[in-house]
């Protein structure tokens, strides 16, 4: 199908796109960023906005770099970008091996990083690493910046906590540290599909012991979090097997998991269980594949 | 209705003046007011790459850019890929290692590929797998695409290691 009409706008700046935000949000004005969802929606006819603000001529707003032990991650930095960025450091490594898992390379030259985040498909990986690293949304408005951590931002499926004349800015993710290790597991039907349960675990190994623990679910519940009964398991202990095999357990028994007409609550349990023990175990290699 | 806007569009180095609904997609456009229906579209929804072109650079779904977002930034489609009557060397791989059957997909796999390889020849097996699983083809089974897309990328090092 096609889009049902719409009044196009293309501020230049940030001051311009708010102020227009401001002006069309109450009457159903939406930001368009990569439009790698909000065009396929729109397409369906499944939202009809009746303005769209087209951030894509933004000056300001493509930064992609490290301040003050934290990456900052503007609107416009597409999917791709984070194939090529060279920032350093395990964080790098991390976004780098999770971008591969998100759609394909058309997609990703479009879409967008915090345009992820304010869609909040659960089945998100940016989603994802936002809630299990403790990312920080800056969003904007002619009321000014506000800034939200993860934990308090995703509210629902496709649901956040924004405001509807805000737009995300940027999008921080505190680095991190150099003996951190990580493991992203992913189970989808298809190459680039949507995600039916995946994990991201990052750790480090202190004598062996499991230390800063962050095991983190997506696509199986309705928002991305951290399972705190998985962590609060393996934290401080040896990561053998048996335990790996207990956290992911534990996991799968801790979450309401979402259901659809291919995928009921036994099998979300089952792929949960999975993609956290394989990601806590790659973790714990120090591999990814 | 929304007012249509005139816009210009820079495709395959030529300028097209349209006037369009802010709400047309690039794929409708460049088939519809540029005229150039070598662009096919297939799901309307991102999914099935049969409306892969060039953007700017880089590859993208033209279905999920409206046309009043590509303004002054140079659009490639497949009617560019020809020097005149001689093939580009992808689109005559593909004919010899039967890489299509209805043809449908082709247009979205050749502007994926070329881009690809243009940009990279020397894709392991796994990326030249993950590149192509991005379009959909219902008649070849992806094996003869596959071949073609190899063909082209081995003949592209051998020239540069000559």
């Amino acid at each position: 199908m096609k889009a049902a009409p719409f009044i196009y706008h293309r501020p230049s700046s940030v001051d311009e796109a708010v102020a227009l935000l401001a002006e069309h949000a109450p009457h159903d004005g939406r930001v368009l960023a990569g439009g790698q969802s909000l065009v396929p929606i729109m397409a369906f006819r499944l939202s009809r906005p009746a303005h769209l603000i087209d951030i894509n001529g933004v000056a300001g707003i493509n930064t992609l770099q490290i301040d003050n032990g934290t990456l900052r991650i503007g609107a416009l930095v597409r999917h791709a970008a984070l194939e090529h960025a060279r920032f350093g450091g395990v964080l790098e490594a991390l976004l780098r091996a999770v971008m591969r898992h998100i759609a394909h390379a058309p997609i990703r030259s479009r879409g967008t990083f915090c345009g992820s985040l304010a869609h909040a498909d659960p089945a998100s990986e940016w989603c994802l690493v936002a809630a299990t690293l403790g990312a920080e949304m800056v969003a904007k408005s002619t009321r000014g910046e506000r800034r939200i951590p993860a934990a308090d931002f995703f509210a629902g499926v496709m649901s956040t906590t924004l405001e509807a004349d805000e737009f995300l800015a940027e999008v921080r993710i505190p680095v991190l540290a150099d003996d951190a290790q990580f493991g992203f597991r992913e189970f989808n039907r298809r190459a680039g599909d949507f995600a039916m349960a995946m994990s991201l675990v990052v750790l480090r190994l202190d004598g062996g012991k499991v230390a800063d623990l962050r095991i983190g679910l997506g696509g199986a519940e309705a928002l991305p979090r951290r399972i705190a009964a998985a962590e609060a398991l393996l934290l401080g202990q040896a990561p053998t097997p048996a335990l790996i095999e207990r956290a992911a357990q534990a996991a799968a028994a801790d979450i309401e998991p979402l259901e659809d007409a291919q995928t009921d609550a036994i099998y979300r349990r089952e792929l949960t269980a999975a993609m956290i023990a394989r990601a806590i175990t790659d973790a714990v290699r120090g591999t990814t594949p | 209705m929304t007012d249509k806007l005139a816009i210009t569009l820079l495709v395959n180095n030529e300028t097209h003046q349209v006037l369009i609904e802010p709400r047309k997609t690039l794929a409708d456009t460049i088939r519809d007011d540029c005229g150039l229906t070598g662009t096919h579209i297939g799901c309307e929804h991102g999914v099935c790459g049969a409306c892969t072109i060039i953007v700017d650079g880089e590859p993208v779904r033209s279905c999920l850019m409206f046309a009043v977002q590509a303004q002054n930034v140079a659009i490639e489609t497949v009617e560019g890929l020809a020097d005149g009557d001689v093939l580009h060397p992808l689109q005559q791989a593909f004919m010899q290692h039967h890489a299509l059957q209805c043809g449908y997909c082709t247009p979205g796999f050749l502007m994926l590929a070329s881009h690809a390889l243009d940009r990279n020849p020397a894709m392991t097996e796994a990326e030249l797998l993950d590149l192509l699983s991005s379009n959909l083809c219902r008649c070849t089974g992806y094996q003869n695409i596959l071949r073609a897309v190899r063909a082209v990328a081995a003949d592209m090092m051998a020239k540069r290691a000559a």
